[in-house]
């Protein structure tokens, strides 16, 4: 048994695991990042930043489905090579699009047609990370807009009034407060962005869904030296239960950090925590 | 071929009616339009079913998440957590191969590996579990006032249940329901991409849709039109919805009634 748990092929599928567990670490700063971007834009007083900022959280919050990731990798994808296919090759007389193909010349090709494996590898995951990010971002900028709304007007009325500019306010007052309004949000943005990890297996990156399917199955003739039927639906049971438990995990740490930042706030959970150390 | 001809020859490709072979080149808007529409059919099938039989066992599962008694809560719970906790994605892998393997025990079984059944039993259970989360919290959210009036009326067990708690329940979750009820159209599109086969090539739109997209290798056709048919069917519901929730507040002053906030989502 111990020996069948560490066939190549399943060290694949560990570092698949582990593939997952970095697009998480990657993509939640990264979308972090973008909300707080697109959140700072749509509450500019700048009109053109503004309309960014809101446009950017209504059409990808609008676009409904998984559809999205499937069209925006190949999108994204298509588009860095049409860039770099004006930038390298401008002689290049023919037209890109030949009726249903996409013709770039060679040296336009993302990544180069001779590079090594893993260059492909880590670009495609990289457009994952991207193309979550941008998705996530998105929601995430919804979030915290309504929490920079939530702190009171009273915080940052006061903060004028002590003579603080625009910017000082904003980061000195309005930023580290609306976090705990913002938090809510943020943790049901997470467990969602933990669920929707297995649609890497779509975007074409070879994570847990792909090496569940390839491990359990006998139906590939690849894999017939394995002494077992089908095991795929164990497999599946296993991935079922690794998500169940990460979610669990999730869940208790974001209630600690919860606690944490209610600590001292002016809202009903400061409240009861007061009167509970009372 | 004009327009309407591949309307005749298409519009019904996904349940089997109509010319079985797929177009394979010279791809015109109209073919995409057709197919992606007919596609949705399976969208509106999945989704109207899981909603229905959904809704049953999500109440059940919500009353006995309330109950004070430990049979009736602990299941529940444990329910809503595994079908909540992880993602429908894998759900459908693992519904797939399970019953592929109940398949080889009893015949019985057969019709479970299709997409029809199986990805709505799925799907079933998904939208079960996420409802009765929504119905579970607009339950404890039930105005003391409410059920203090039942008692005393002398109203118990069934009469105030389905006078009373049900109805209230059903007003203060109406709103959270509607967005699950737009997610879970949503998700009906993951169907064909996880282990369900479509069987003779009879997809849903985003089968058709990625189809489109792999034999032209232009995104920008098909997934668009597939965002259309959506957005149209989101707006069905909604309207749909929008339609009941005023039946179930029809006492209300007109004020006071709570306007729906649609807030879609993803993923689940």
């Amino acid at each position: 048994m111990a020996c069948y748990l560490t066939t190549p092929k399943h060290m694949s599928l560990y570092w698949s695991v582990l593939t997952v567990l970095l697009l998480l670490a990657v993509t939640a700063p990264v979308a972090l990042a973008f909300g707080f971007g697109g959140a700072s834009a749509a509450r500019s007083s700048i009109a053109p930043l503004r309309w960014f900022g809101k446009s950017y959280i209504a059409i990808v919050r609008g676009v409904p489905d998984i559809a999205f990731f499937l069209f925006f990798v190949i999108a994204l994808d298509q588009g860095i090579e049409y860039l770099r296919h004006r930038a390298l090759c401008p002689d290049w007389s023919e037209p890109i699009r030949q009726g249903n193909d996409f013709v770039v010349c060679q040296a336009a090709k993302m990544p180069l047609g001779e590079a090594p494996q893993w260059v492909h590898e880590t670009y495609g995951f990289t457009l994952a990370v991207f193309t979550f990010a941008i998705v996530f971002g998105a929601f995430a900028a919804n979030v915290l807009f309504g929490a920079m709304r939530a702190v009171p007007h009273a915080q940052l009325e006061t903060a004028a009034a002590y003579g603080l500019s625009r910017r000082q306010t904003f980061w000195r007052v309005l930023v580290p407060q609306m976090w705990v309004f913002a938090l809510p949000g943020l943790s049901n943005l997470w467990m969602v962005l933990i669920k929707a990890t297995p649609l890497l297996f779509l975007l074409g990156v070879e994570d847990i869904v792909y090496w569940a399917r390839e491990l359990g199955g006998t139906k590939t003739s690849r894999f017939t030296e394995y002494p077992h039927g089908d095991w795929r639906m164990w497999y599946f049971l296993a991935l079922l239960v690794f998500y169940l438990v990460f979610t669990r995990v999730s869940e208790v740490v974001l209630d600690k950090i919860m606690n944490r930042l209610t600590h001292g706030q002016a809202t009903a959970g400061g409240e009861a925590q007061r009167k509970a150390a009372a | 071929m004009s327009c309407w001809d591949t309307i005749q020859d298409y519009g019904l490709r996904a349940i089997g009616i109509g010319e079985r072979l797929l177009p394979r080149e010279d791809f015109t808007l109209c073919q995409q339009v057709t197919l992606i529409g007919s596609g949705m059919i399976w969208n509106v099938y999945f989704g109207v079913f899981a909603l229905i039989t959904g809704f049953f066992l999500a109440t059940a599962l919500a009353v006995g998440k309330a109950s004070p008694r430990k049979i009736f809560r602990k299941p529940a719970e444990w329910f809503i957590f595994i079908f909540r906790g992880s993602p429908l994605f894998i759900q459908f892998f693992f519904g797939y191969f399970l019953f592929l393997n109940l398949k080889s025990v009893s015949p019985f079984f057969d019709p479970f590996t299709a997409a029809w059944l199986g990805a709505l039993i799925v799907l079933f259970f998904n939208t079960a579990a996420y409802s009765g989360e929504i119905f579970y919290g607009a339950l404890l959210s039930i105005p003391k006032g409410d059920t203090e009036a039942a008692d005393a009326y002398g109203m118990t067990g069934w009469a105030r249940f389905r006078r009373v708690i049900w109805p209230t329940m059903l007003r203060l979750a109406w709103p959270a329901y509607t967005n699950e009820a737009i997610f879970l159209f949503h998700a009906t599109a993951l169907v064909f991409f996880s282990g369900f086969p479509a069987w003779q090539q009879r997809g849903d739109a985003l089968y058709y849709a990625n189809y489109f997209a792999d034999k032209t290798f232009n995104p920008f056709v098909p997934y668009p039109i597939l965002a259309g048919y959506f957005i149209l069917l989101t707006l069905i519901i909604v309207a749909i919805f929008g339609y009941v929730n005023g039946r179930l507040n029809r006492h209300l002053p007109r004020e006071a009634k709570p306007k729906l906030r649609l807030r879609p989502n993803l993923i689940r």
